[in-house]
């Protein structure tokens, strides 16, 4: 069985927003109508978004590192939104995995909003239905479109390659073996939810330097300064704790 | 979560209106044993239609809670694994229950319609009473279920979230049985008034106990979601920066209460008042006195009281999604 996701790389995300704005633009020019803008340009702009990304701080100044978070619907493999929804305009897709709204079916409930732990269903509050993200279903099935670009709006326009999409059932797939070599992960495994799309994790880069990369063997005025670290760390950074 | 003002209405009226018809059946099989005295045909009529009343209000209230009303029929149809399915059919299923109960009391049938020559007066009603009763339960634990069964909002996914709806509407429901019966019995038998009166006290003290258990049990609540989990990065000091937006959602729209902190703050011990000992004492001094003015203000003042609480049910509890939206920027 398919089972479609994302797999989005910490590591390599610089939280340029390509992903957002990309989406957003084949969304809402897409069949199912588009996504509401309100005050775009006045002082509460607010709109409804398949997909977000979020900036979180990790450690105390100095030690810190900025963790870029994009953040869109997991297509959970036990999805707690779905069997909620009653009229049966939230469902889970067999063939591929895709958690989708019949926008036709939708009674604007909200309550399927409330059932996701992730935060990942928007209500568009022109439309009055609910929204989310459907992994482009429009685009990747589409023989239009050359094969090398039926992949969803975000994972083109990712400039670092931060987004990988394919299928996690796959054990061959690229991003199975993202998931299994690189200590893929998935959110908020406490409520069992299982979601499909998944995160690799900030990793440890190390470098081996020899002695005589230190010193240039060049350096005409034969005298170097030694620039070691200011002072003690003071506490554990992201690349203490990482596992990779 | 933010608290809607249509689901506070839905949840408040039909609990009223289902705790009036548990009150009307009571009386009923009471004096169907002889426990008391028979009422007129006239205060069940009333009593009924009351009821109805209610459930129609709050069936009302929930039609402004959806974005497309005209496709409400569409939510009957996943009764299967959806609680708010199950509480779309149930409600009209005990609007109609209701309504022949009422019909037949009016009419003055009994089974002898059908040729059946029990004895009893009142056994057609007893026995649609008694569907309509099973419809009662099965509607306060549906709409219970709603909220309960979302297991990741911690504060509601609990069996006294269950027990105090039940209970909760039942003290409503029977405090406005006291009242009514003042006013409509033309001569109210001392011994209905003392049984509702009785009830409804009975009732509130027990759902207060409810209510003050699962406030404790929230109070003690350890979020089973952290930052930590949410983004999966282990390490002590999170802290967000961004969410992605500059001028709010949905999501910081539906899932935060919004309210002052002094609202927050005074809403708890006004519920606690407002519910439980004020109407207690007021239904205690209009039982005494006979006086359908002090029993009338017991009802509205608890009713009050269950807005407020029921607002604190929502804005209490805490949404695991909130850990993503904690700072604009």
């Amino acid at each position: 069985m398919t089972q479609l996701a994302l797999v989005i790389d910490l590591n390599v995300c610089v939280g340029c927003h390509a992903c957002v704005t990309s989406c957003k633009e084949w969304n809402t020019s897409g069949i199912a109508g588009y996504l509401s803008d309100d005050n775009p340009y006045g002082a509460e702009p607010t709109g409804t978004f398949f997909n977000r990304v979020q900036t979180f701080e990790v450690g105390q100044y100095p030690d810190t590192q900025t963790v870029h978070f994009p953040k869109s619907c997991l297509h959970c493999e036990e999805p707690p939104c779905v069997p909620v929804c009653p009229t049966g305009a939230s469902y889970k897709r067999p063939e591929d995995g895709i958690v989708l709204v019949d926008y036709d079916k939708c009674i604007g409930c909200k309550y399927c909003s409330w059932a996701c732990p992730y935060g990942a269903r928007e209500l568009d509050e022109h439309q009055k239905v609910m929204k989310k993200c459907t992994l482009c279903v429009d685009r990747i099935y589409d023989e239009s479109i050359p094969k090398t670009e039926r992949k969803p709006a975000c994972v083109n326009a990712c400039p670092t390659s931060a987004r990988l999409f394919g299928d996690v059932h796959d054990s061959e797939s690229e991003v199975s073996r993202a998931i299994r070599e690189q200590g893929g992960y998935a959110l908020m495994p406490e409520w069992g939810t299982k979601p499909a799309n998944h995160y690799l994790p900030r990793r440890r880069i190390e470098v081996t330097i020899h002695d005589d990369e230190l010193v240039r063997v060049d350096n005409p005025l034969k005298k170097e300064i030694d620039v070691g670290p200011s002072g003690p760390v003071r506490e554990q950074t992201l690349d203490d704790i990482t596992s990779w | 979560m933010h608290p809607a003002f249509s689901v506070i209405f839905l949840t408040t009226l039909i609990g009223a209106g289902q705790g009036l018809l548990l009150a009307l059946y009571t009386a009923e099989s009471y004096a169907a044993v002889g426990v008391v005295a028979s009422s007129p045909r006239s205060f069940y009529v009333a009593g009924g239609i009351i009821s109805l009343v209610l459930l129609i209000a709050g069936l009302g209230a929930s039609f402004l809670h959806l974005g497309h009303p005209e496709r409400a029929w569409r939510s009957a149809s996943m009764w299967r694994t959806s609680w708010l399915s199950r509480e779309v059919i149930l409600l009209p299923l005990l609007m109609v229950l209701l309504a022949l109960y009422t019909m037949f009391h009016y009419l003055g049938w009994d089974l002898g319609i059908i040729g059946i020559d029990s004895g009893f007066d009142s056994d057609l009603t007893l026995i649609v009473g008694a569907f309509a009763v099973l419809a009662t339960f099965a509607l306060f634990v549906s709409t219970a279920m709603i909220y309960a069964c979302i297991k990741f909002i911690q504060e509601w996914a609990s069996v006294l979230t269950v027990i105090n709806y039940t209970l909760l509407g039942s003290a409503s429901g029977f405090t406005l049985a006291t009242a009514l019966t003042v006013f409509i019995v033309p001569e109210p038998s001392q011994g209905l008034v003392k049984l509702f009166g009785f009830w409804a006290v009975v009732i509130t003290v027990a759902a207060l106990l409810g209510r003050v258990m699962s406030l404790y049990r929230n109070a003690r609540l350890k979020p089973r979601s952290t930052v930590q989990s949410a983004i999966g990065i282990r390490h002590g000091s999170i802290i967000q920066r961004a969410q992605g937006v500059m001028g709010g959602s949905f999501n910081t729209r539906e899932f935060f209460h919004n309210a002052p902190d002094w609202v927050f703050r005074w809403i708890r011990p006004l519920f606690l008042v407002l519910t439980f000992p004020l109407p207690i004492i007021l239904i205690i001094t209009g039982v005494t006195s006979g006086s359908f003015a002090v029993l009338i203000i017991a009802f509205v003042v608890q009713y009050l009281g269950l807005i407020a609480e029921r607002w604190y049910f929502f804005a209490q509890a805490k949404h695991p999604q909130n850990i993503y939206y904690q700072y604009i920027s």
